[in-house]
């Protein structure tokens, strides 16, 4: 299919291109420089042309979220989905079945998303719902640094081995870089505790969350992973945290040679000051002043929406905390020799001060953080609001009288605290597409995704907005809706969702990380590790690994290690 | 003779992964590591085998085609104003995908063996949520175990050497560093190899269960017995549970199909809850299919739902009670019933049963049955596991792959390109 985008203004920052008037060509699923012949043409005349969506942080598909799922049944009730000629059913808010996921990303222009945190031990399952999530293509993360054998080899500084027995875990079941969350935290709340400071102990590997994010930083690189280490920090969702947050950011200062070496994820969650929750006040300016003087770092939000969330996290003690305060349900699922989880329901409120004073950092951040290359728009999906809010972010960060408005609602105590009244900074379109899809793309290291470019897939999504006669500022509803429903989305060169409608129902691929490791480091390795291996868990090595052919649309990046 | 290491067994929840195969001739010969229950399954699958697909025509069966079974199928199916979709639980996730796409096409109704077993486990969870974890964190931390309505020994006979009492974890490596309490009305055969036998009265373990919270709580019963347990050893139980470093309870049937049904799991879950205040405990459920977790997890990623589904308004909607197929039997308002690797007819109340047996039924299924006796349609299929392969999910959500060892006789295929082809032909494809 060949297909021409005429006349739309286009957005597409990785190839610098600020809303000039051009017409995109696609071939064979690719972006081309020029079609002849049977093309489809479709008229983005007064219209948005922007690479499609790329979201580095959602929590779609494995063990974890179907346990929200199930836990859930009253939140699946109000929010239901028909089957159509096109559309599986299925059901919605704030953890919507797989299908439905698929289609509710295409819809807003979404063409791309990474699952951001799946126990190695249960991938299989977390790769068997992505197989039956259509639209998108897709990835996801592998917890592993609560890993008693990646804990051993780093406890005992063996970082050679500890990347190779990375590099086989990811090649084994398919995943896509090295998530961290709350590192010896989450090994300690096996016996129901937790670290409190990056330089606790965590017996019985002698070891220290900061030597583990030191540690995995360095395999990160050794490894030549597409991705950067991605970390939850310690301390999450705790007042005073943002100390902790950047004292680890500061622990890996020294491992960068000027490239991005570290990407944090849903910094609103770890962006607390105050020592307690009454006392609670944003740390957005220390972390901001930080992130725009350490250029080494990547962050997205964890913004706040205030309504229904599911909070889940691998970081079992938080969402143990999570429970104690707000007494709703609560499971936990502690994964053997790797990592647990935890979920709670959570309902974010605008009187509540808390709640007020969260929602207005993760803005904050977004707002005082001057290169949008380094911060990305998320809502840690479904724990700080769900990504279908993604068209009311925009809207805030575009408008400040959307913000406006939102204020004049929050808990009085928590607005006279906050920074956020004081931010007059709006962001551009141009700025939109950064924190949405080509700054994600690139802080993945997906080449050919968020851009336009030759070559690029053609991955697009189209909006039904004129940039040169709409002042966002103060038609922010219009942003709103626009993005809420894309006028085409485009995947891999078929027209996939009109207006807002699903016209076709297509599956796609799921990257992973197939790295080359020398054969004779890769043999030693894992022989050494097998006899741990079956000692620590309970089932065997070889019904660990996840055969290509259990992936629907397998697709590998061949990655040349450092080793 | 050629051997097959790490075979999965697909017989019981514990899914043991280290199975040996011994094959000669593509028969099993030898089967080594397996319970005595594996060992059968391995040696007798191809015993009492359907080997034709065949159509109940004037009460006689009549073998046919594959081709013409289906065509049946699609007849009985696509005529039906309210069919049920029923069983699951002993077959592939792959499987169930396309029974769920089935379901939701004809806007019928698609259930699993759950319903009639741990449904209440499923509600309890869903009214308060749950402490658990995978059987690994069990083997390597557990210094106290509890089985409560429940007796491993012969129905998951390798779970206590795998994953509990008698394994070798990484903190915990003896027998002798684990206590072992088994709550049930008898003295069953693990309560011979526990350290504490608590005999309770039967249809009491709410009660007892909420003594026990009660007294974790730091609370005075004030009773001198409850549930037929003096107070001093419901006392000394709690203290139990509370020093422990990590703590984990298991429980069967015994609790779940006893009167209380899902308030026996919440008191459960909200004991094991509550005592993660004071040390570390989790709660898991003696899943029993060997498939019936991934059974759960399929239906509840597609529809957002674990079990009783029901798609007749063109959505998903779940009530058990109104939506789970014994119910929807006994109310008479089925008209057709697609039954894949289950026995509906054995496990049903004898009424819905009755009921049952008087609408058309296509039955999938390896083995002959009393089901497959009174359907109107039955496609016989391969073994999963043995002859086909497949994914299931152990009884703590670890999905395994299930592995093809043998070849299936002759004509014969999988549940899953037998619903495919009824699929294809629903939709007209």
């Amino acid at each position: 299919m060949k297909i021409l985008i005429k006349n739309g203004y286009v957005y597409d920052p990785l190839n610098k291109i600020d809303g000039e008037i051009m017409d995109i060509a696609i071939e064979n699923g690719k972006i081309v420089e020029s079609v002849s012949g049977e093309v489809i043409e479709i008229d983005a005349k007064n219209m948005i042309v922007m690479p499609g969506g790329v979201d580095l942080h959602s929590h779609i598909a494995g063990s974890k979220v179907n346990a929200g799922r199930l836990l859930r049944p009253e939140d699946h009730y109000k929010d239901v989905e028909k089957k159509t000629n096109v559309k599986r059913s299925g059901v919605g808010h704030t953890i919507p079945s797989t299908f439905t996921t698929g289609y509710r990303y295409s819809e807003m222009g979404y063409t791309t998303v990474m699952e951001a945190a799946t126990p190695p031990l249960k991938t299989r399952h977390t790769h068997e719902e992505l197989n039956d999530m259509p639209m998108i293509d897709k990835a996801c993360l592998s917890v592993l640094d609560n890993n008693w054998i990646v804990l051993d080899y780093l406890s005992k500084n063996e970082l050679e081995k500890c990347a190779a027995f990375i590099g086989w875990i990811l090649n084994a079941i398919k995943g896509y870089g090295i998530k961290i969350v709350n590192p010896g935290g989450v090994e300690l709340w096996g016996w129901g505790k937790n670290v409190k400071t990056i330089d606790d102990q965590v017996p019985p590997f002698n070891i220290t969350p900061r030597e583990i994010i030191r540690g995995l930083c360095k395999v990160n690189k050794m490894l030549n992973l597409p991705h950067t280490i991605h970390l939850h920090t310690n301390n999450l969702g705790t007042p005073g945290n943002y100390r902790t947050l950047i004292e680890s950011m500061k622990c890996v200062s020294d491992l960068s040679d000027g490239s991005i070496i570290l990407h944090v994820t849903h910094v609103q969650f770890c962006g607390y000051k105050g020592y307690s929750w009454i006392t609670l006040s944003s740390g957005a300016d220390e972390i901001a002043k930080f992130v725009n003087e350490n250029k080494y770092v990547t962050l997205d939000l964890g913004q706040i929406v205030f309504g229904d969330a599911t909070t889940m996290t691998a970081d079992g003690p938080f969402q143990y905390i999570l429970y104690s305060l707000s007494k709703n349900k609560w499971i936990n699922a502690d994964v053997e020799a790797e990592t647990s989880a935890g979920i709670v329901p959570y309902r974010f409120k605008k009187k509540n001060y808390v709640n007020a004073i969260q929602w207005s950092i993760g803005l904050e951040l977004a707002l005082l953080i001057k290169d949008p290359w380094r911060v990305f728009l998320t809502t840690d999906h479904p724990n700080a609001g769900l990504f279908t809010s993604y068209p009311k972010l925009i809207a805030w960060l575009m408008s400040n009288k959307a913000r406006e408005k939102i204020l004049k609602k929050v808990n009085k105590r928590a607005k006279s605290k906050m920074i956020l009244p004081s931010l007059e900074r709006e962001y551009s379109f141009y700025e939109i597409a950064i924190v949405t899809r080509a700054g994600t793309a690139k802080a993945l290291g997906l080449k050919n995704k968020g851009h336009l470019g030759i070559g690029a897939d053609a991955d697009i999504a189209i909006y039904d907005i004129n940039p040169k006669e709409i002042d966002p500022s103060k038609e922010y509803k219009k942003v709103r809706k626009a993005f809420r429903k894309a006028a085409y989305t485009i995947k891999d060169g078929k027209i996939v969702c009109k207006n807002g409608e699903i016209v076709e129902n297509i599956f796609g691929r799921t990257y992973w990380v197939n790295v080359d490791i020398p054969k004779d480091l890769l043999i030693s390795t894992i022989s050494e590790v097998k006899e741990k291996f079956e000692e620590y868990y309970t089932v065997k090595m070889e019904n660990y690994a996840i055969h290509e052919n259990e992936l629907l649309k397998s697709a590998p990046l061949k990655i040349n290690s450092n080793l | 003779m050629k051997t097959i290491n790490n075979v999965v067994c697909s017989f019981c929840g514990c899914l043991c992964d280290d199975i040996e195969v011994g094959i000669e001739n593509n028969k099993i010969v030898k089967v080594k590591n397996a319970c005595s229950l594996g060992i059968s399954k391995f040696l007798n699958y191809d015993k009492h085998r359907i080997l034709k697909p065949r159509i109940r025509k004037s009460n006689e069966f009549i073998n046919v085609s594959l081709e013409e079974a289906i065509d049946e199928c699609v007849e009985i199916l696509s005529n039906a104003s309210y069919p049920i979709i029923y069983g699951w639980s002993n077959t592939s996730n792959e499987a169930l995908r396309i029974g769920v796409e089935i379901a939701e096409l004809i806007g019928g109704v698609i259930d699993n063996t759950t319903s009639v077993c741990h449904g209440p486990t499923i509600i309890g969870v869903q009214d308060i949520g749950e402490s658990t974890s995978t059987l690994g964190q069990v083997k390597n931390r557990a210094d106290l175990i509890i089985y409560w309505g429940s007796n491993p020994l012969h129905a998951h006979p390798r779970h206590l050497s795998r994953y509990t009492a008698l394994s070798k974890g990484r903190f915990v490596k003896t027998r002798k560093e684990r206590k072992v309490i088994v709550v049930d009305v008898r003295k069953t055969a693990t309560a011979n190899i526990a350290d504490i036998f608590i005999q309770i009265k039967p249809n009491s373990d709410y009660e007892l269960l909420s003594a026990l919270r009660y007294a974790v709580n730091n609370g005075e019963i004030e009773q001198d017995e409850v549930a037929g347990v003096p107070v001093e050893k419901i006392e000394e139980l709690a203290e139990m549970m509370i020093s422990c470093k990590f703590g984990a309870l298991m429980f069967g049937l015994g609790l779940t199909m006893s009167p209380g049904k899902h308030r026996n799991i919440e008191a459960a879950i909200a004991l094991v809850t509550d005592l993660n205040k004071y040390t570390k405990f989790v709660i898991l459920p003696m899943r029993g299919h060997y498939n019936v977790t991934g059974a759960n997890n399929v239906t509840c990623w597609i529809t957002g739902y674990p079990f009783a589904v029901d798609f007749s308004k063109g959505y998903p909607y779940y009530n058990p009670g109104e939506t789970t197929i014994a119910d929807i039997i006994a109310r008479g308002e089925c008209d057709a019933a697609l039954i894949v690797a289950s026995d509906p007819i054995s496990h049903l109340p004898i009424e819905s049963a009755k009921k049952l047996s008087k609408i058309p039924i296509i039955t999938i299924d390896p083995h002959e049955t009393p089901t497959t006796k009174v359907s109107k349609v039955v496609i016989p299929s391969s073994y999963v596991g043995i002859e086909c392969e497949g994914t299931a999910y152990r009884m703590d959500g670890v999905p395994l792959r299930l592995k093809k060892i043998v070849d299936p006789p002759d004509g014969i295929v999988s549940d899953e390109e037998i619903l495919k082809m009824i699929l294809s032909k629903l939709r007209g494809d």
